[in-house]
């Protein structure tokens, strides 16, 4: 389970979620947009971001819980400083993405889905990028590498290491 | 306004934009502001041009000089040479517009020579966050006819007449549905572009929705006043940021000029467009899931009937139409049904945008008219399979579709057809592939694709599924029998029949399809226990070849014991005790280690 929020510390991050959420309050189906700004604003879903979410909306938090545990996209546990994601479309996959993935992998000694001890890496595996001309493609952060093959990741993860 | 001899179109769609065209495009401004020439040439981004292979793509005009994998280091070369002084840098030019004498025009290079663009008309040729460029290409005029010339009936017979079906996948008939929701009585009727493109491997609702925007706005509209809807909503992957801006700037800017909004053209229409994100859920691309996402709920699909057209978001009548769909839509109202008839086949008229991917030599995104063969497809536009390696399939329909072979390059593809040898249009995703991929792998592939986005409502498509993945599990790992494949191919009717919605009923397609066509595959699995393409890795062998210098490195570091062999003499593996764990091919020296 993730460490919990410090609600006192994160309370300027409320406000601003507050302040979203009166913003849109005459549109339908609050929801969704609502858990995107949270997640925008603090990074991921905590139960006590979910909580106060289900009071501000009047929705349960049991309901709350399921939408957000529904959508991939939807994290309730933080993130680590730099996101990889690797492509696991159709054209990646059969040119290899696989070998990619496998190869982060053992190099972050983590799986799909996990953080490294450090909180340095998340590991995920994506859909199309939209740049199948250069499969097989990982995306970290907001960089683009493409062309891959096994043996270029080390020389990659290394330029986020330090 | 000012009036430039020359433009310089930067392509800054999602797959240009990874490869640094942004930079590119800088450095064309600087340079290009240095040699003072910034009054009379004008750098310009547009959306996807279509040749993902060769970007970052540069076009510049009036020559129409097409320049390929561009370089921040080509550019000063360029100014100097094209623009100040008139003459196209030859070299840096896509390799074949330059391989004659003469240089060829763009729409005569084999990649666009067969292409018909009509939802693509746009991309690639305008800067698509900027209104004007649209309304220069006769945006909004097709908005501006139905309001002023047309009734709303009139409107949906010359839809219906022209035979466009929806390009999301089904192929129902566009017009039909409009006239259902038009029918329906209701106070409130909403408009739904669907934009959670759900095929794993495909980009093509992402590329008009970054190139022309404007396009697919254009026709909610009109579809709003066609069957009397005043609310849209744009149902956007969050994984789009290019796409969700390009959207929002649009929206923006049709709203100052009046085209979105009250009393449009002065009439008595209002229509309001907002847009909603998904959130990575596969089965919101399906229309009832769809709608109970944009609801703020968790998007699971239910029964139809009742249809969306009659009951759909909140209750009310609901149209809800793909990207490309209604991106074909303002050009079928000015230029008339007969004119999208000439395009395609009879039963499926105009044409279908397609991205190219996996093992061929033009990646990119093809918008072809209705009736082609793959084999034009893949050969002529496509170029083939790179490396000389051998042509083995071609995956239509992502996750719901199936695997064609050399047997069906010449079947025309059209909705029929391609219903009828297994596969399916689907939205539009093409991946090819060699000899080098194994079928059962990509049978499983897509399989484990469909048991992960199972919103899990009906026990088929949740737990059918599964059992499925888990038999292709065995199949790779060498513990497959024969019997497996009946078993297999009984569940998979199972599940295509009792399912409740569409992701379920053909999630089994793509595993049909490869036993169909690849048996022989499946069988060499389960009887021989062999990978012919060797890719399943658990069916790899390690063999010790005669470049063994007999070194002994290997002997020492396998965790098993598993090789053998005495100081310069050749080693061998024991099959029995090998865990393939590929610790001995990365200590020799010598490559004299290799998976078969
Ligand atoms: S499949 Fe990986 S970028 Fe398209």
């Amino acid at each position: 389970m993730s460490r919990g929020l410090d609600v006192r510390a994160n309370e300027r991050h409320f406000v601003e979620l507050k302040d979203y959420i009166e913003s849109i309050r005459d549109s339908q189906g609050l929801l969704m947009q609502t858990l995107h700004k949270a997640q925008e604003i603090f990074g991921y879903l905590p139960i006590e971001v979910q909580k106060f979410i289900s009071s501000e909306l009047d929705i349960s938090l049991a309901e709350v819980y399921g939408v957000t545990t529904f959508y991939t996209q939807f994290n309730i546990e933080p993130k680590g400083k730099h996101k990889i994601g690797v492509c696991l479309g159709t054209a990646c996959y059969v040119k290899g993405a696989r070998s990619i993935l496998d190869q982060l992998a053992k190099e972050l000694d983590i799986e799909v889905g996990q953080t490294t001890a450090d909180n340095l890496f998340t590991l995920e595996a994506t859909r199309c990028l939209g740049c199948c001309g250069l499969a097989p493609v990982i995306m970290i952060d907001q960089d683009v590498y493409g062309k891959l093959e096994a043996n270029n990741i080390p020389e990659i993860l290394a330029k986020y290491r330090d | 306004m000012n009036i430039y001899r020359s433009h310089v179109l930067v392509c800054g769609g999602t797959g240009c934009s990874s490869s640094k065209s942004a930079e590119i495009m800088e450095k064309f401004q600087e340079k290009i502001e240095e040699v003072k020439l910034d009054k009379e040439v004008q750098v310009l981004a547009t959306g996807c041009f279509g040749l993902c292979e060769e970007g970052p793509v540069v076009i510049i005009y009036p020559e129409g000089s097409f320049y390929a994998r561009m370089t921040v280091d080509r550019v000063d070369e360029i100014v100097e040479e094209h623009l100040l002084k008139g003459r196209v840098v030859r070299k840096y030019l896509y390799r074949e517009s330059a391989k004659e004498e003469k240089l060829k025009a763009l729409n005569e290079v084999d990649f666009y020579k067969k292409q018909e663009r009509v939802a693509l008309r746009n991309c690639g040729l305008i800067n698509p966050e900027d209104i004007n460029e649209y309304i220069a290409r006769d945006g909004y005029f097709a908005l501006g006819k139905v309001l002023t010339e047309m009734t709303p009936e009139e409107v949906i017979n010359l839809i219906k007449d022209s035979g466009l079906k929806g390009r999301g996948g089904a192929g129902f008939s566009t017009g039909m549905k409009w006239s259902f929701a038009a029918a329906s009585k209701s106070d409130q009727k909403y408009i739904i572009c669907n934009a959670d493109e759900g095929d794993p491997g495909a980009f093509m609702d992402r590329s008009v929705l970054e190139g022309d925007p404007h396009s697919v706005l254009e026709a909610m509209a009109i579809a709003g006043y066609a069957v009397g809807a005043s609310k849209g909503f744009v149902y956007v992957r969050a994984e789009y940021p290019i796409a969700v801006h390009r959207l929002e700037i649009a929206i923006k800017q049709a709203k100052e000029l009046g085209l979105i909004g009250n009393n449009l053209f002065n009439r008595a229409f209002d229509f309001d467009i907002e847009i909603r994100l998904g959130a990575g859920a596969f089965v919101c691309g399906e229309e009832t899931a769809l709608m109970q996402s944009i609801e703020g709920k968790r998007g699971m699909s239910r029964n139809k009937p009742p249809f969306p057209a009659n009951k759909g978001l909140w209750g009310k009548p609901t149209i809800i139409n793909n990207v490309e769909t209604l991106a074909n839509i303002p050009q079928i109202i000015l230029n008339g049904p007969e004119w999208f008839k000439s395009f395609g086949t009879e039963k499926s008229p105009g044409t279908k945008v397609f991205a190219l991917g996996g093992k061929i030599n033009n990646t990119g995104l093809v918008e072809v008219p209705m009736g082609i063969t793959l084999r034009e497809v893949i050969y002529d536009i496509g170029g083939g399979c790179p490396n000389g390696k051998e042509f083995k399939a071609v995956q239509t329909g992502g996750p719901s579709g199936g695997c064609l072979t050399n047997l069906h390059l010449d079947t025309p593809i059209d909705y029929e057809n391609l219903t009828a040898v297994g596969s399916m249009m689907g939205s539009g995703g093409m991946i090819v592939m060699d000899e080098d991929n194994c079928m059962v792998d990509i049978a499983r592939f897509f399989l484990d694709f469909t048991v992960d986005e199972s919103c899990g409502k009906c026990t088929p498509c949740r737990e059918g599924t599964k059992r499925m993945l888990e038999i292709l599990d065995r199949i790779t790992e060498g513990k497959g029998t024969i019997e497996d494949l009946d078993r297999l191919e009984r569940l998979a009717l199972n599940i295509k029949e009792t399912s409740l919605c569409g992701l379920g009923q053909t999630a089994p397609n793509p595993v049909l399809s490869t036993i169909r066509y690849f048996r022989d595959e499946y069988e060499a699995h389960v009887n021989e226990k062999r990978c012919p393409s060797g890719v399943c890795q658990s069916l790899l062998k390690y063999i010790i070849t005669m470049d063994c210098k007999g070194c002994t490195k290997c002997a020492r570091i396998c965790p098993t014991g598993a090789i053998e062999g005495k100081v310069r003499e050749i080693h061998i593996i024991d099959q029995e005790k090998c865990i393939k764990c590929g610790a001995c091919v990365e200590t020799c020296t010598f490559h004299a280690i290799i998976k078969k």
